[in-house]
């Protein structure tokens, strides 16, 4: 760095002996700070930006007004971009999605392509509107039917899941949904508590579990023959047609211990899930379907 | 402390850069610099223009950068995205190359290699060409305004346009089949980026390589800096040797003075080190930071020694130690090879030996396993316990591949894969396409009755139904069990 050297100011300038060049001026306990130039166009390009930087207020939403916010001349908003995002997604959806609109369930699970496309709409779709209740990934809750095993009130087929999707389960003045109606047999007063007891404690001999040891399984077994096997049938087996759960299994929804299946036999339980065919749109339907029956338990 | 005081607000804290005008030079070094502009040039335009088979399902270019398909070809190596650490090797094996050339012979790659220099060089020919040398470019700048001058700096200016904008165009090739994207910039039908691309770097080229030069090497460059941490007494740097060059004096006083036995310096203050550097310092002041070190100070002083019939290399690759030395009277010292320099060409190799076993033993196929949270285990109607996982398997060859699943871990499990076609093979298979991944659900079910902990281990097997590559994940089974 010489051409400091040729500057007429420099001479009126403190100069460090050692190494001949010109300081700031600036001292700490003896120790001072030789100046090194910064070119002038570095000093330039730092004024630039900063000018540039006012640009930002004109093109840019900027200021902060009493109710609302300078807009900015580029009309920007993170909003309007998030909506054209979405139409392009959409766009994109339509093409990919076109083929799904007319495929069957049936076939979209043979095709690898619509396959993978359908299993990651489904994913999406049953996060937003089904994951509520039946959990994240369909692992459901007590009550809230686990959709991973093959235990299935209204079937597991693809037409009955997409059925059961479509038109949701006792839904009111919705006549495709499914409806059944268990009777609250304590509550109506058609079982005593003693007789809710002994039926009870059938179920749980139908189901190979242990019962109490003063159980009136004769009465129960009466009284499950009179009042429960027309839905459940006689070896408690259950009914899909009529979405009687199967007893004897593996799988319970409310519980098998004495005192859920006392609350069921009392006030019996009769849950609801809305129908989503009005919705949600007929590929997304077609998605969750293939999505549910690849769970695990499709039949 | 010397002078008066002066006002601290009156300090110059910035300076006007000063234009150089470096002079042309020929010599061995100069040589060595247009052989080297040359080749890197000639590598950096052509290089996307060649070919290298690599079959149906994938692209014919040697060195491609397939950002849309997250691939890097070069030559017979494809990296995926995560590979990207073959690059975080070359980078570091980058660096200790660096610190070797440093240690062996100072700023090798600022004076020879780095593209500023090879580009400023390039566009200081054409400056050359239009201008004229040295002399002729400094009154050109002085004199006022006329068609002579107009037209020597348009169209010096025209070319170095034309050649930034050949270096952003050849930059662009190197994302996308270099043939077709020439065709489409030439018919206009290229995508948008390409043209962005092409403009930016036509602009970098043209400000950094045309306008700023050595501004950039003494401002914006930290290599300087860090060369400057790293060097040590040993290193060769281009160095003026003052045992020899001083006291400077003209050459008809120095023959008077050694034909009277007195000491004449070599160095006859001809500044023709100053005019051909090429960032306008002076060597002779000793080891700068500014300095590059191309070594063009040493073509321009072998030149006037060889004419003046003294010894060449008064200004030549030595170190400061040895110019001591020999200015008390003892013998100079060379030592390339030395702890230093061992222990930085030991580690590129280890570095590149790592690499290569690496690349040469890397797997064609790869699993990965992810146990399906939610739920962590299902009860099937039977009583039987079933684990969900999402198995990714990758092919990285250019055919499509079909994969057998098997699980072991436990007895009677078994293992199925949702939405496979169903074959002759008993196990679930999965065809994945050439050069690309493919994400399964995979059902592990043990049958009822099997003794389980909360937790156990499983193995699941892909193996390459006709190449016969296996490659196995362990991962989790949970059962009911005794939960934490």
């Amino acid at each position: 760095m010489d051409q400091h050297h040729d500057d007429p100011k420099v001479h009126l300038l403190h100069v460090d002996p050692v190494t001949g060049q010109a300081t700031t001026g600036h001292e700490w306990d003896g120790i001072q700070e030789l100046n090194t130039p910064l070119p002038r166009w570095w000093l330039g390009i730092f004024y630039a930006t900063i000018i540039w930087s006012f640009g930002y207020w004109i093109v840019y939403p900027a200021w902060p007004l009493l109710t609302d916010a300078t807009k900015g001349v580029f009309g920007y908003a993170t909003r309007s971009d998030i909506t054209v995002q979405m139409n392009e997604l959409k766009a994109q959806r339509a093409t990919l999605a076109a083929g799904m609109a007319e495929a069957t369930p049936e076939q979209i699970k043979a095709d690898p392509k619509l396959f993978q496309i359908a299993m990651a709409q489904g994913k999406a779709a049953f996060g937003d509107n089904c994951a509520a209740c039946h959990g994240v990934g369909g692992a459901g809750a007590k009550g809230y039917p686990n959709l991973n095993d093959d235990d299935w009130l209204w079937g597991g087929s693809l037409d009955a899941i997409r059925q059961t999707i479509l038109h949701g389960i006792r839904v009111a003045g919705n006549d495709e949904t499914r409806l059944s109606q268990m009777p609250a047999f304590g509550r109506d007063g058609t079982l005593k508590r003693e007789e809710i007891n002994a039926v009870a404690n059938h179920v749980r001999e139908l189901a190979g579990l242990s019962t109490e040891p003063k159980a009136n399984l004769v009465l129960g077994r009466k009284l499950f023959a009179d009042n429960c096997a027309a839905c459940h049938g006689d070896d408690g087996k259950g009914n899909k047609e009529m979405g009687a759960p199967n007893l004897t299994d593996a799988i319970t929804l409310y519980g098998m211990d004495m005192a859920s299946l006392t609350e069921t036999i009392t006030n019996s339980r009769n849950g609801v899930m809305p129908a989503w065919g009005g919705r949600l749109d007929e590929a997304t339907v077609k998605a969750l379907t293939v999505y549910v029956h690849s769970l695990g338990g499709g039949q | 402390m010397s002078t008066a005081e002066a006002d601290p607000d009156d300090l110059p804290l910035f300076a006007a850069s000063r234009k150089v005008y470096p002079q042309s030079v020929s010599g061995p070094f100069r040589r060595a610099k247009w052989i080297i502009l040359l080749l890197c040039l000639g590598i950096y335009y052509l290089l996307p223009f060649l070919r290298w088979d690599r079959g149906p399902h994938l692209p014919n270019q040697a060195v491609l950068a397939d950002l849309a398909n997250n691939r890097f070809y070069f030559f017979f190596i494809e990296i995926w995205p995560q590979e990207v650490y073959y690059f975080t090797g070359l980078l570091i094996m980058a660096a200790f190359v660096l610190f070797l050339m440093n240690a062996v012979a100072g700023r090798v790659w600022c004076g020879y290699l780095c593209p500023q220099t090879v580009w400023t060089d390039l566009f200081l020919a054409v400056e050359r060409l239009f201008e004229g040398d040295r002399r002729e470019r400094m009154r050109l700048d002085d004199a006022p305004w006329s068609f002579d001058k107009l037209w020597r700096k348009a169209a010096k200016h025209t070319v170095w346009l034309i050649i930034a904008w050949w270096t952003g165009g050849a930059w662009v090739l190197y994302f996308a089949d270099a043939p077709t994207l020439v065709w489409e910039l030439a018919t206009f039908t290229a995508p948008i980026s390409a043209y962005a691309w092409i403009g930016i770097l036509t602009f970098t080229t043209y400000t950094l390589a045309g306008i700023m030069r050595e501004q950039v090497c003494k401002f914006m460059c930290p290599w300087p800096r860090i060369q400057a941490a790293l060097t040590d007494d040993e290193a060769l740097n281009v160095t003026y040797r003052y045992d020899r060059g001083e006291p400077r004096v003209s050459f008809k006083q120095a023959l008077r003075l050694r034909a009277q036995g007195a000491p004449a310096g070599d160095c006859v203050d001809c500044h023709q080190c100053v005019a051909v550097c090429p960032v306008g310092i002076d060597i002779r002041e000793g080891a700068q930071l500014d300095c590059i070190q191309c070594g063009l100070c040493i073509d321009a002083c072998d030149n006037v020694m060889t004419k003046i019939g003294r010894p060449e290399r008064l200004i030549a690759y030595d170190t400061d130690g040895n110019v001591k030395r020999r200015l008390a009277g003892l013998k100079a010292i060379y030592r390339p090879l030395r702890p230093r320099t061992l222990a930085y060409a030991g580690l590129i190799v280890v570095v590149g030996g790592a690499m290569l076993w690496q690349l040469a033993t890397r797997r064609t196929a790869d699993i990965s396993v992810l146990h399906e949270r939610a739920p962590l285990f299902v009860t099937l109607s039977d009583g039987s316990i079933r684990n969900a996982y999402t198995v990714r398997l990758l092919n990285k060859r250019p055919e499509p591949r079909p994969f057998a699943l098997t699980v072991d871990g436990l007895p009677g499990i078994r293992i199925e894969a949702v939405g496979t076609a169903p074959t002759a093979d008993i196990r679930p298979v999965v065809t994945v396409d050439p050069d690309s991944s493919r994400e399964v659900r995979v059902l592990v079910t043990v049958p009822a009755g099997t003794a389980l902990a909360s937790t156990q281990p499983v193995t699941i097997t892909a193996s390459d139904l006709f190449a016969g590559e296996t490659v196995r994940a362990t991962d989790h089974f949970m059962a009911p069990g005794a939960h934490p």
